[in-house]
């Protein structure tokens, strides 16, 4: 197996866990950014969080949590819009990175949670586990401000870096084999409209 | 190029061209965002949509791709459209089921229609037949689109509904209205 050692020599980063560093992020957001969470662990951990009204939660669909959030960033270029999504979802859709850099919205971030393996359907490992980083496919597809952070200071550091960054940024964060820390409340509808009521589109009943 | 491939205006009516509705009514609607998987049929529309600053408009990898992006900006306070032919339709029922329906999104689609009235690719043809039971099994609202004297009203009406009612609609382009794609090769 050289050619997955030599991957995780490239990277050269410590392996962290989730809900420390949606924890870690949300705690950075002081302006009412936005924040999409993509299916399954990772919207979990953003629930457990502490929930805010600029958090959307995905429930299915999965893959879209950076498209989503790209619709966000489009439609309110002013605000700071952050999408946190797995490895194995962007897996799903790694298209939309093409569509992202081509389009440089300079309010958009997103982070890559990266364990190798489909944590919640009995971790088993993605086809990228053992031979892709996924970093350098970002930066492949155009996304130029593609860093894997090296531990939890590196990452609070390019989070801090985004919120004044002219132009898409996305960080690889490498993630321990752990569940969620909590389970968002499955209700599509109420998601949805508390989104909007958070990003001012809406006001309440 | 041909009047029967349904890009040109018809001739000496007066009449505006079907895509010309599309685009005039959705300016009307205030749907700027308009993500699409180019389709030949689309060809003449996505290019006016492009030189008009009004719109924001620009290809994806994937249809599903576009879905997230409308229902993004949607929730952020801008309306969208997704442009697709039959077999990008047919990538969408994971995302229709889990978002756009669960979620309440009034998601408007625009479906080149292919694989019937003189389709020369087999597969096209069986895809094609897989469209509107996928539409009714979510009982989705759904319309075809032949004649060019309702265009207006079925793209104008749709839009409003999808809108008020918080529900998707497609809106499928039959080659009846366009001319469809035709064997030329």
């Amino acid at each position: 197996m050289s050619d997955a050692m030599n991957k995780s020599a490239a990277r050269n980063t410590k392996v962290m866990n989730r809900f420390d560093l949606t924890s870690r992020l949300v705690a950075r957001l002081k302006n009412e950014e936005a924040v999409v969470g993509g299916i399954g662990n990772t919207n979990f951990d953003l629930w457990a969080a502490g929930h805010r009204p600029q958090n959307f939660y995905m429930l299915g669909s999965m893959g879209l949590a950076f498209p989503i959030a790209l619709g966000v960033a489009l439609a309110q270029p002013n605000r700071r819009v952050f999408a946190l999504e797995g490895d194995g979802s962007l897996l799903m859709q790694l298209g939309c990175l093409s569509t992202i850099a081509t389009l440089k919205p300079k309010n958009l971030t997103m982070v890559v949670m990266d364990n190798g393996i489909y944590q919640i359907t009995g971790a088993q490992p993605t086809p990228a586990a053992a031979a892709t980083d996924l970093i350098a496919v970002a930066a492949g597809c155009g996304l130029t401000h593609s860093t894997w952070a090296a531990d939890e200071e590196d990452f609070e550091r390019l989070i801090d870096q985004s919120l004044t960054a002219s132009e898409p940024m996305l960080i690889g964060v490498r993630i321990d084999d752990k569940p969620g820390t909590g389970t968002t409340r499955r209700d599509p509808v109420q998601i949805r409209e508390r989104f909007m009521l958070g990003l001012g589109v809406r006001e309440a009943l | 190029m041909a009047a029967a491939d349904g890009q040109m205006s018809p001739a000496g009516l007066g009449e505006k061209a079907w895509h010309e509705i599309v685009q005039q009514t959705l300016k009307r609607n205030d749907i700027r965002l308009v993500p699409y998987v180019p389709d030949r049929v689309l060809t003449r529309l996505i290019k006016e949509i492009h030189a008009d600053p009004f719109f924001t408009t620009f290809p994806t990898a994937r249809e599903e791709e576009a879905v997230g992006i409308v229902s993004g900006a949607w929730m952020a306070g801008m309306r969208g459209a997704v442009l697709m032919q039959t077999s990008g339709f047919a990538t969408l029922a994971n995302v229709l089921a889990s978002l756009a329906i669960p979620y309440q999104i009034p998601l408007i689609m625009f479906v080149s229609e292919r694989g019937t009235l003189g389709e020369f690719n087999y597969g096209q043809s069986l895809v094609c037949r897989t469209m509107r039971p996928v539409l009714d099994s979510l009982a989705m609202e759904h319309h075809t689109a032949t004649r060019l004297d309702e265009f207006e009203f079925i793209v104008d009406r749709s839009i409003k509904q999808a809108i008020t009612t918080q529900a998707p609609v497609a809106l499928i382009l039959s080659p009846l209205l366009t001319g469809g794609k035709v064997f030329d090769k």
